[in-house]
């Protein structure tokens, strides 16, 4: 076995674009899939959750495919090496799932027009270069709506990291969410600058809640904010995955990525010839933005609001995003009915009235 | 009985062999210890050690990641004969890297062949100046350059996060903390066409080669030695050691703010929050792994850049966790410096004592 | 601002520093007999791990802490028998130490990601902490009154007993501690397994009581900040306490300040102020220095015997 897989990944390095047979002229080389990850697969957040995706294309085409990865790897030339040399050991499809990946697989890319490759979140293309992202804001409303009836203060806190169009575009869609249910609501915006600090994400939550706010929610990657929020007593929501095990009591539901269906289909197309450019941005309607089970303490009219909600964004009625939206300094973003295009969504820095950020 | 003797002299041949025993160990028990948790230990120790450089297409990623620890490396190893321990390249590398930057965003729309020597000098000199504040209060004030040259570094990659994410912000990066590409002018050259080498890999290089030439063979090379072996033989042989420790700290810096600066124009091509990865810290394991020897530090950083590669590759194909590369380094640090110990000592049969006839 | 609210602050901010105070106190002991050790972000996170792993497996937190503090130690011999009994560098050696131990806690935590504890509690039953103020007396959990304790222990050790004495001996002048017939090598052992030992139990703060789960680099650089600390407190147990107090007086502030919608100085700036504090400190150190100031142990980080 060992030598098998040691000449494949010499000789296929070297015939980057060709899948060679393995042995004999019958068996048909399982087909390469490559996954860089900017965090451990032990996160237990972002990187976590592709890993799922990882193994739910495993798990569909067993012994047709053949998944690797490589985790940790740094936004820059460490990602374009890692990216390079999964393409050289063969693999014909590959999925770099940070921002920072952005530019290295542009440049991988033309070296190995052959390869297929999925970029997420970003927005540069190429003939074999895709984009895909989620909408996770679709899932930002419903928690949103959530607060609104769930919040006794009327204000929420929210840890955030950087203030990029993805972090600004949920804050904004889980405060206006908030405020249709409650016309007083306060988001007040933390931020930790940084994406992870699992005990300076604790003392910002502890800090939220000590000024009035007693729903917490955060777009960062530990679980260590809802702990704080399950030892004082005030809700939360859990972020990427289920985090119900962290804080039984305070976890209301979560935003769950769920990338296994687009990384299953986009496998099948890349190995039956269909596969094409593109960009995906899929949301509660694909399946790629989930809401955990609702914990026991959401109340009906809560259960009932939330569950509308997602039917309405799922049949295309309801737009997280509708006008007339002004924001802070009063600027008109969306005029009366108008809904948000994708370029306003994926541009948006500024923010709308009742966040304090 | 085996028992350590003393050696009257260093031992040349182990002062060469005990690195190649490190890393042989290195590899005996990493194979072992993943061995023993469930991964097949000879394949991962053989992906991170012997497939980088066995296979020619990786070439080209150990030469672009050894550079700059090859730079850094250098000017640590010159400071460090002359018992001065400047442990925060990383600072420094950071500062060459922001004050070259600083003179691409000031020159983003002009173009001319003079542009990236200029980013380049700016990058020599920020990172001298940043090496200037310890070097300061170590001759002026005695005050430890082990603590402030880290203390700075911390402060350097927050004034980088400060200025990516405030006034260096590309104002078309959709608001995410970065600062512009570079242009083409201000963009390292390839050493050939369509090559990822770029030309910083062979400056590496031939500054080891100057660096093993000042050392070995000029009068400033013995007074760095002189001052760093005894210090009270160099006061009488009229050394000042204080401008031998401004000269090495202002060496280092600038070697280290140079790699910083080829580093953002090479490879990068920008400055990101993500820019600093460690190279100043690594590049201390090279300079102990190379005998504090220039030529030892090219051969010290390969080994290095090996071991970033080659954990890759163990990574998609032995599935080894990406951790297991930071153990194999540390591995191999520690057993360096175990086997340094063969220099100075060595093991004899113990002697018997003579039998007492009856 | 009510009570409630300034004694919560209190709490959070006697939290942050904990950890870092229990850190900055193992590598003070360390460096007092001459020994500078810059593992400790390595060890604490050694002791993280291996204390969220007892304390998982076995159900007890208090099992968690005797493992993570015999973890420390663990680590911390490492690094003495390459520096002490070898005589390798102690800079590289300490460099290593905590790559070392980014590596191996990753390694061994993979299996507990995603898992969790019931967290260290308070020592006091609840009714003694009834009022809020008697919450700052009463509320707090068993590692904090054993920072403070310690903080204390280890001043008189340092000022009032003959070990203390002999200790400073050592870090101040190793020829002369030997000449005299003190085992110099034995005694920076204890010291820098000392040093070991507050740092895994440090870790294991985070692991066990601030945020009760294990993940890769949980400390996210804590281990630095302590290193800094104890420049800071120019090697005085006492202004360590001071100083890790600060610490977390600064950066509890700057959250509470930003909850409350006030940003008065960007975040870099307090990411940095630790660190450039402790330059000036140094500074004013060595210029107080012909005033009687003291200084930095005068073998800190050089090898015995001298080579």
């Amino acid at each position: 076995m060992s030598t098998i897989i040691t000449r494949r990944t010499l000789l296929a390095g070297a015939a980057a674009t060709s899948v060679l047979p393995l042995t004999g002229a019958r068996a048909q080389a399982p087909f390469g899939v490559g996954f860089v990850y900017v965090g451990p697969v032990g996160d237990h957040g972002w990187t976590w959750t592709h890993d799922q995706g990882r193994k739910a294309v495993e798990a569909a085409y067993g012994n047709k495919v053949k998944t690797s990865f490589i985790e940790n790897v740094a936004e820059g030339p460490d990602a374009a090496r890692a990216i390079r040399q999964l393409a050289q050991a063969g693999d014909k499809l590959i999925f770099t799932t940070s921002f920072g990946f952005m530019n290295p697989t542009i440049q991988v890319a033309k070296q190995f027009p052959k390869v297929f490759f999925e970029h997420a979140t970003g927005y540069q293309r190429a003939e074999n270069v895709a984009t895909y992202n989620a909408r996770f804001y679709e899932g930002r409303a419903v928690i949103g709506t959530i607060a609104g009836h769930m919040s006794k203060s009327g204000q929420a806190g929210y840890i955030a990291s950087f203030p990029i169009p993805e972090v600004v575009m949920g804050i904004n869609a889980f405060h206006l969410a908030a405020k249709k249910v409650n016309p007083n609501f306060k988001t007040k915006v933390i931020w930790a600058s940084t994406w992870y600090d699992p005990a300076k994400e604790a003392d910002a939550a502890k800090a939220l809640i000590d000024q009035g706010c007693d729903i917490i929610t955060q777009h960062t990657d530990s679980a260590a904010a809802l702990q704080a929020a399950e030892q004082r007593g005030v809700y939360a929501f859990g972020q990427a995955s289920d985090m119900k095990a962290f804080a039984p009591k305070a976890h209301l539901s979560a935003i769950v990525d769920d990338w296994s269906g687009y990384y299953v289909k986009r496998v099948k197309e890349a190995m039956d010839g269909s596969w094409k450019s593109g960009d995906v941005w899929g949301g509660i309607k694909d399946g790629m933005v989930k809401l955990a089970p609702y914990n026991d303490a959401v109340s009906p009219a809560a259960r009932a609001a939330a569950d509308e909600l997602q039917k309405g964004i799922v049949s295309g009625t309801i737009h997280p995003f509708t006008g007339e939206l002004k924001d802070q300094k009063g600027t008109l973003r969306l005029k009366a009915g108008e809904t948000a295009t994708d370029e306003v969504l994926s541009k948006m820095d500024w923010y709308v009235d009742g966040v304090q950020a | 009985m085996l028992e350590w003797r003393r050696r009257r002299e260093p031992s040349k041949a182990m002062l060469y062999l005990s690195p190649l025993i490190a890393i042989g160990l290195t590899m005996l028990t990493g194979m072992l210890v993943f061995g023993a948790i469930g991964y097949d230990g000879l394949r991962a120790v053989t992906a991170i050690f012997i497939t980088p450089l066995i296979e020619p297409q990786r070439w080209a990623d150990l030469g672009v990641k050894a550079a700059p620890l090859i730079m850094i490396a250098l000017g640590l190893a010159i400071g460090f004969r002359a018992n001065v321990w400047n442990i925060g390249a990383e600072g420094q590398y950071v500062m060459g890297a922001i004050a070259g930057t600083g003179v691409a965003l000031l020159t983003h729309d002009m173009t001319g062949w003079w542009i990236l020597p200029a980013m380049a000098l700016a990058g020599i000199l920020g990172g001298a100046a940043y090496a200037a504040v310890p070097a300061l209060l170590k001759v002026r004030l005695q005050v430890s350059e082990i603590l402030t040259s880290l203390m700075l570094t911390y402060v350097a990659v927050q004034f980088l996060y400060y200025l990516v994410r405030g006034p260096w912000k590309d104002p078309d990066g959709f608001n995410f903390p970065q600062t512009k590409m570079f242009s083409g002018s201000q963009t390292l050259p390839a050493v050939a066409e369509g090559s990822l080498v770029h030309v910083g890999v062979p400056l590496a290089i031939l500054l080891a080669l100057i660096a093993w030439f000042v050392l070995s063979k000029t009068v400033a090379g013995y007074a760095v030695r002189v001052v760093g072996r005894a210090p009270a033989a160099a006061r009488h042989g009229g050394f000042d050691a204080n401008r031998v420790t401004w000269a090495v700290l202002l060496t280092g810096g600038g070697l280290a703010g140079l790699a910083g600066l080829l580093e953002a124009a090479g490879p990068f091509g920008q400055l990101t929050p993500q820019f600093p990865v460690g190279y100043g810290f690594t590049a201390i394991i090279v300079a102990f792994l190379g005998r504090l020897s220039p030529v030892g530090i090219v051969f010290g950083a390969l080994v290095l850049a090996v071991t970033y590669v080659g954990g890759e590759i163990a990574q998609s194909t032995v599935r080894l966790p990406s951790a297991a590369t930071g153990m194999f380094q540390a591995l191999l640090l520690f057993f360096l410096l175990a086997t340094d110990v063969l220099v100075r000592w060595r093991l004899a049969w113990k002697a018997r004592p003579a039998k007492v006839a009856p | 601002m009510t009570a409630a609210i300034l004694v919560s602050i209190f709490m959070t901010l006697a939290a942050a520093a904990t950890p870092i105070l229990l850190a900055a106190l193992g590598e003070l002991v360390t460096e007092k007999a001459g020994v500078l050790n810059l593992g400790v972000e390595g060890m604490m996170l050694c002791g993280a791990v291996a204390g969220f792993a007892v304390a998982y497996s076995t159900g007890s937190v208090a099992l968690g802490l005797i493992a993570a503090t015999l973890a420390g130690v663990a680590a911390a011999m490492i690094f003495a028998l390459l520096t002490l009994g070898l005589g390798s560098n102690q800079v590289a050696t300490g460099l290593a130490l905590t790559i070392f131990g980014i590596g191996a806690s990753s390694l061994i935590g993979a299996g507990f990601v995603g898992r969790t504890i019931t967290r260290l509690g308070p020592l006091f039953p609840a009714d003694y902490a009834a009022h809020p103020w008697l919450r700052l007396v009463f509320g707090h959990d068993a590692i904090v009154y054993l920072s403070l304790a310690l903080v204390l222990a280890v001043g008189l050790f340092l000022r009032r007993t003959r070990a203390g004495l002999i200790l400073r001996a050592v870090g101040e002048n190793a020829d002369s501690a030997h000449a005299i017939g003190y085992r110099v090598l034995a005694i920076r052992t204890a010291a820098t397994a000392f040093g070991g030992a507050l740092a895994g139990l440090g870790g294991a703060y985070f692991s066990l009581a601030l945020t009760p789960m294990w993940a890769d680099r949980l400390t996210a650089g804590r281990g630095w900040i302590a290193l800094a600390l104890v420049v800071f407190a120019a090697w005085k147990p006492g202004r360590l306490l001071i100083g890790a107090y600060l610490f977390g007086a600064v950066a509890t502030f700057e959250l509470q300040a930003k909850a409350a919608g006030w940003s008065f100085v960007a975040p870099e700036v307090l990411a940095m102020t630790p660190y450039l504090a402790t330059i000036v400190v140094l500074t004013m150190m060595s210029l107080g220095r012909r005033t009687g100031g003291r200084d930095a142990p005068a073998c800190l980080g050089k090898p015995f015997p001298a080579q």
